[in-house]
């Protein structure tokens, strides 16, 4: 073997293993356990084929999760993409107040979720809360938001929304400010109406950011869960469940590590096929035509 | 005419939705600093009061978490520099045997995070004895494929020359990447910082699974455990130990605003 190629593998070393270990090591591992059975105890655990996948076609809790991720993913996702733009135009340009504005609309980024959580479950604690003393002024009666299964998904939504758009803003400020002025000086020239320099410049030219954005933003729809286990527990009977905090109570609260697996095979499905349409779909669309 | 309305209703616009963004952080900051009676009763002269955040510090170990959560983001922002540095070094540096599908592997940790994973990284945990230790919620993180693919990006825009150059003065390849590649690649380090910092100080559902005792909990973990407790904590008490929680970042991303602002986004982009 050449020098460099031992210097190179020496460098490497470290970090891969550190990355095999806890990445590749334990997804391979998932999808093993998901055809074996949970040992319990004495009883060994033992291969099961196909059954945990049975199981999880015929469980009625991984169907309405995974039905609450996808709700939540479709409308948290294009809500803070459509706010970050919004929140990019507005600071791009002059505006009374500027640096305000755009740090009040960034600062949630930085708080924790779980912290995030805990200042929105005050809003709306039913009676006391502050959504429920405004509605109170116009006479409206108390509602149990969190504890309504029509409601809980929804106000799970309204808190990653408000955490999410101020970071998707700062990329789309970035894209704004990388649009050469002169496109918009010859629309003006020609008298575009201000409607149609958005549609047929501004908008075609945010194309890659948003597509950035979505992947991004797809990822932590999955992922991000911590507001689940301050405010509504996933609850009422999992109307505010999602996928990972689902695999979360099989795997920690059932200690059923087996079916756990497969959940998460589900979860590894879904990551990979975005990881592969992204490559696909990142090189073609998104360039300018 | 028509252009300053415009501009009215757009400078409208904006203020309405900074002050939608802005009204939960108020609110919890109004709680935190006013007696219990005014939870609810806006004020102006209503009296402020640290009391909140007394109560919040003497009724739960804070110091201890935030100790905790120091040591934790330390340790592992100190561990992905210098793992990713010298994995960086050699992907961007060296041609070798292997090389596309090694950074290929690295890759797929952008998409699918040790997070995603709890089961199998716990049963790890167990059998390397270190469930419950700090050093266990940080290991998964220390090799940060993230870290690898923004700084092999910043060493691959170095000229060579600066390398070979170096080489001659007969320098090794320790001190290429020490003097010539991470001064140069500075912004990209701090970038990455506070990145990462922020990323791990607000992580919560790992070392909720991995910790079980005061000892090695951080303060987002405290602070679930904190707010969970069903002993009637007042909500002014809550909100204080909330902004506690969250207070030295809060105050960080005020002081370094553009820094923070510059960092995610150069850090997202890629």
């Amino acid at each position: 073997m050449k020098r460099t190629t031992i210097h190179a593998w020496l460098m490497l070393l470290p970090a891969m293993t550190l990355l095999v270990a806890f990445t590749h090591y334990p997804a391979i591992k998932t999808i093993i356990a998901s055809f074996w059975t949970t040992g319990r105890g004495r009883r060994e655990s033992q291969f099961a084929g196909l059954d945990n996948y049975a199981k999880l076609l015929g469980d009625d809790v991984f169907w309405q999760v995974l039905g609450n991720n996808l709700i939540y993913a479709a409308i948290t996702i294009p809500v803070s993409i459509a706010l970050a733009i919004s929140m990019a135009l507005f600071v791009n340009k002059k505006l009374l107040g500027r640096s305000a504005v755009r740090m009040a609309y960034f600062t949630p980024t930085v708080l924790p979720l779980i912290a995030v959580a805990n200042i929105w479950l005050f809003f709306y604690t039913p009676g006391f809360g502050l959504i429920d003393q405004i509605r109170g002024l116009f006479g409206l009666p108390e509602q149990n938001w969190m504890g309504s299964p029509s409601t809980a998904l929804y106000t799970m939504m309204a808190v990653t929304i408000w955490k999410e758009a101020g970071f998707f803003m700062i990329f789309y400020l970035a894209a704004l400010q990388a649009i050469s002025p002169s496109l918009y000086e010859a629309a003006e020239i020609e008298g575009a109406p201000r409607w149609a320099v958005f549609r047929r410049i501004t908008l075609p030219l945010l194309m890659p950011t948003t597509l950035f954005v979505s992947v991004n933003a797809v990822i932590n729809a999955f992922r991000m869960i911590d507001h689940i286990f301050t405010m509504t527990g996933g609850g009422p009977n999992n109307a505010s469940s999602l996928l990972l905090f689902y695999i979360y109570e099989v795997a920690f609260r059932q200690w059923n590590t087996a079916y756990a697996a497969t959940l998460t095979v589900v979860m590894l499905v879904i990551l990979a096929a975005l990881a592969i349409g992204q490559f696909f779909f990142l090189d073609r669309k998104v360039h300018y035509k | 005419m028509n252009l300053s309305y415009d501009r009215i209703l757009i400078t409208l616009g904006a203020w309405l939705l900074a002050a939608m963004w802005f009204l939960p952080l108020a609110y919890a900051v109004w709680t935190a600093f006013h007696p219990a009676a005014y939870e609810t009763r806006f004020e102006l002269f209503a009296p402020l009061t640290l009391e909140n955040f007394a109560k919040a510090w003497a009724q739960a170990p804070f110091a201890r978490y935030f100790l905790n959560t120091t040591m934790l983001v330390v340790m592992i922002l100190g561990a992905q520099i210098v793992l990713a540095s010298f994995a960086a070094y050699a992907f961007a540096i060296y041609q070798f045997r292997g090389k596309g599908i090694l950074f290929g592997l690295v890759l797929v940790q952008l998409m699918i995070m040790p997070d995603i994973l709890l089961v199998e990284n716990y049963t790890t945990m167990r059998q390397l004895g270190l469930v419950d230790t700090i050093f266990a919620i940080g290991l998964p993180y220390m090799g940060s494929a993230f870290a690898i693919f923004l700084l092999r990006q910043t060493f691959m825009t170095i000229p060579q020359e600066l390398n070979e150059a170096a080489k001659i003065e007969g320098a090794g390849t320790l001190t290429v990447l020490w003097r010539v590649y991470v001064p140069l690649a500075k912004p990209t380090y701090l970038a990455f910082g506070l990145v990462s910092v922020s990323a791990h100080w607000n992580n919560f559902l790992w070392p909720l699974i991995i910790t079980n005792s005061v000892e090695t909990r951080p303060l987002t973990v405290g602070l679930s455990v904190f707010a969970a407790t069903d002993s009637g904590v007042e909500w002014s008490v809550i909100n204080a130990a909330t902004l506690l929680t969250s207070a030295p970042l809060l105050l960080g991303f005020l002081l370094f605003q553009r820094q923070f602002v510059q960092s995610f986004m150069r850090a997202g982009i890629k």
